[in-house]
């Protein structure tokens, strides 16, 4: 199968830098005009058939791909499996829920709340959970993921099991109005929210936190040996992956201006956990990729609605044995020098050559 | 806190939960003797579980012709129907697991993929197999017919034993200890902990790796099949998502004594099992899923590999 990551990195890296900026902001745009493709015949291919396009776009897509944005920090930087992560959302969307009803603050005031309460709560998760690994972190995650769904149907103060009604939503902005029939500026936050992720996340993995994550993926035992505070930085991704999923909590609640302890169930983190997987763990644009199709996907064949998810569950297995590392796998030698990089380059080049030759020899 | 109850509950209360606690014992080996060889937590056992049960009610209401009012069942016939019941949810339970290893899991095994994949490959096959069902069922939930009357087999200053607990209990214990037996005994489980210890070193030594997996599978199937029967005896009642919650406690159970140690799920289970009944009444039914995991993270903060594991490797996602 062509190496559709590799080729695409080559591109990049052969772009100067203008280059580079003119592509981004091209990309930018048009993600911006995505809304609007459901209009025109060239593109109303993907128009979903039942439920709103431009709906859609906002929750699930744009949501999902924030949140598997955040989780990939989690798990595909630092290799801890989280199966709970649905419980980041969930405080988000209710701190803008609660905040929202009970005070005057507007969404933009609340957000910075949403995302410390998830960051709090990803915190003292963290200071236990973390000093255990692999599967037994898993379970316990999920074990978290649960307590939260289950202690918000528990406790009427903040809805129980009818949720909160009413959430105020963002005010007006540079003249655009944020209300139910404009999804379309809903889903242009929601872009410019992946885009700082990305770049955070960007940034973040060039630098000292990304190295260390990068370490204890690998091999925690000796990114221990070599002098990385591993509980230190495991948190830190930890809290981190869990603002990404807070901010995403405080933009649905405010979209859909009602919360409710079923939206936040363990189906959610395991769909998110498949969208990571699913594009390729630990590389950016596989995960947007994977979270695109993933939320996508059963929404655009809602017209098969009673099969819809054995359709997904199929996909799912499928695709998984088809490509086992995800649809755009990570790269697997990150830093190389421009001599390393031509050596292997000049490899490559051999290889593919007694390749051509080895066949031609069989075919004579 | 409701202790006064506790008090005058305790027995009918440890009857419940060793009931639960053994049905929750089955499933876990399930999980933990999966776990043990592959590494792999095996989402789809819940939906193992979940098929057994419909077998069950199957083969009472198709074989023998059982219905929501006709009596339960006397003498030779109802042994017969018992066996014919448990028989089919093994065998149905057995058959799925092993399938869902070759179609789902060995594809990518072979290919060496990371652990994550096959993770999300056992979430899609979970899902699947529960949606399948959903359509097939119509999300209606399905009441098995009585076959078993439920009468109580002794009873002591009003406290008694059910026959359909006793059934559990008993026979939960037997085929546990088989199942111990089997992997600490004989040659074929040997090779299972030869390949949980080492894959490489077990197929160095002329161990077909395939085929003790299969094997793996096979029996692991084979008690969540008879789980399965036993809380339908039980519970009388099943849906499509029924493995749901009783997969995540089963997996808890095993995490909690140590996943991959067929002891340990044991112990487990039947720790969850009384703390389910034990805290529904102490603290109100709904808190008692929290409880569980509040247990859960007290015990792993102070046996980080469960109250019987030993140490797990480290496992790189």
């Amino acid at each position: 199968m062509i190496n559709l990551r590799d080729a695409g990195a080559e591109l990049w890296e052969g772009w100067n830098r203008p280059k580079r900026v003119a592509f981004a902001i091209l990309a930018i745009l048009a993600a911006m005009l995505l809304p609007y493709a459901g209009r025109y015949s060239l593109t109303n291919f993907l128009n979903t058939p039942i439920s709103s396009y431009q709906a859609v776009l906002v929750y699930p897509v744009g949501m999902y791909i924030l949140m598997a944005l955040g989780l990939n920090i989690v798990v595909g930087k630092s290799g801890l499996l989280d199966l709970g992560y649905v419980a980041f959302f969930a405080i988000g969307a209710y701190t803008a829920a609660v905040l929202g009803t009970h005070t005057h603050l507007n969404i933009w005031e609340i957000m910075p709340f949403g995302m410390g309460a998830a960051m709090v709560a990803g915190v003292i998760l963290g200071l236990p959970a973390l000093r255990l690994r692999g599967d037994y972190l898993a379970i316990v995650t999920l074990g978290f993921g649960e307590i939260v769904r289950i202690f918000i149907i528990n406790t009427p103060s903040i809805g129980g099991p009818n949720g909160i009604a009413g959430i105020p939503q963002p005010p007006t902005f540079l003249g655009q109005a944020f209300d139910i029939e404009h999804p379309d500026h809903f889903f242009w936050l929601v872009v410019i929210m992946i885009c700082v992720v990305i770049w955070m996340v960007r940034r973040l993995s060039i630098r000292r936190p990304g190295r260390a994550w990068e370490a204890i993926r690998q091999d925690e035992d000796v990114a221990v040996l070599m002098g990385v505070p591993t509980l230190r930085y495991k948190i830190w991704s930890f809290s981190i992956g869990a603002a990404v999923g807070g901010a995403a909590g405080v933009i649905f609640a405010s979209q859909q201006m009602f919360v409710a302890p079923q939206s936040f169930n363990y189906n959610v983190s395991v769909l998110i956990l498949s969208c990571v997987v699913f594009g390729g763990m630990g590389n950016i644009w596989g995960v947007v990729l994977g979270a695109s199709i993933l939320s996508y996907l059963p929404e655009r064949i809602r017209f098969i609605s009673n099969a819809r998810e054995l359709v997904f569950g199929l996909a799912l297995v499928l695709m998984m044995n088809v490509r086992p590392e995800g649809l755009l796998p990570r790269k697997k030698r990150e830093h190389l020098s421009e001599e390393e990089r031509a050596a292997l380059k000049a490899t490559r080049a051999a290889m593919k050559a007694s390749k051509k030759s080895e066949s031609k020899e069989a075919r004579n | 806190m409701n202790f006064a109850v506790v008090g005058s509950q305790f027995f009918p209360l440890l009857i419940n939960g060793l009931a639960l606690g053994f049905i929750y014992v089955l499933v876990s080996v399930g999980y933990t003797m999966v776990y043990g060889v592959l590494r792999l937590i095996n989402f789809a056992n819940s939906e193992i579980f979940m098929l057994g049960t419909f077998a069950t009610s199957i083969v009472s209401t198709t074989v023998f012709k059982f219905n929501i009012d006709s009596h339960p069942s006397h003498g030779m016939k109802l042994v017969l129907v018992l066996l014919c019941c448990l028989l089919a949810s093994m065998v149905t339970s057995a058959v799925v697991a092993v399938l869902v290893e070759l179609i789902a899991y060995r594809r990518l095994r072979t290919k060496g993929a990371n652990r994550l994949g096959s993770l999300i490959s056992a979430i899609g096959t979970s899902i699947v197999l529960s949606e399948g069902v959903r359509i097939l069922t119509h999300s209606i939930p399905v009441a098995s017919p009585r076959v078993l009357s439920k009468f109580y087999v002794f009873k002591i200053h009003g406290v008694g034993l059910r026959i359909d607990q006793m059934l559990t209990i008993v026979f939960g214990f037997i085929l546990f200890f088989a199942v111990d037996r089997f992997v600490t005994k004989t040659r074929l489980g040997k090779a299972i902990r030869a390949v949980s210890m080492s894959e490489e070193n077990s197929r160095l030594m002329g161990i077909n790796l395939n085929r003790v997996i299969s094997l793996t599978f096979l029996i692991g199937g084979l008690v969540t099949g008879a789980a399965a029967f036993m809380y339908m005896t039980v519970y009388e009642q099943t849906v499509f998502n029924v493995g749901f919650n009783i997969g995540i406690a089963a997996f808890t159970a095993a995490v909690l004594g140590g996943i991959g140690n067929l002891r340990g799920a044991f112990y487990g289970g039947l720790a969850l099992g009384l703390a389910e009944e034990f805290f529904s009444v102490l603290l109100g039914s709904q808190w008692k899923e929290i409880t569980v995991f509040v247990v859960l993270v007290l015990v792993l903060l102070l046996r980080p590999n469960g109250l019987f594991g030993e140490a797990v490797q480290q496992t790189r996602v």
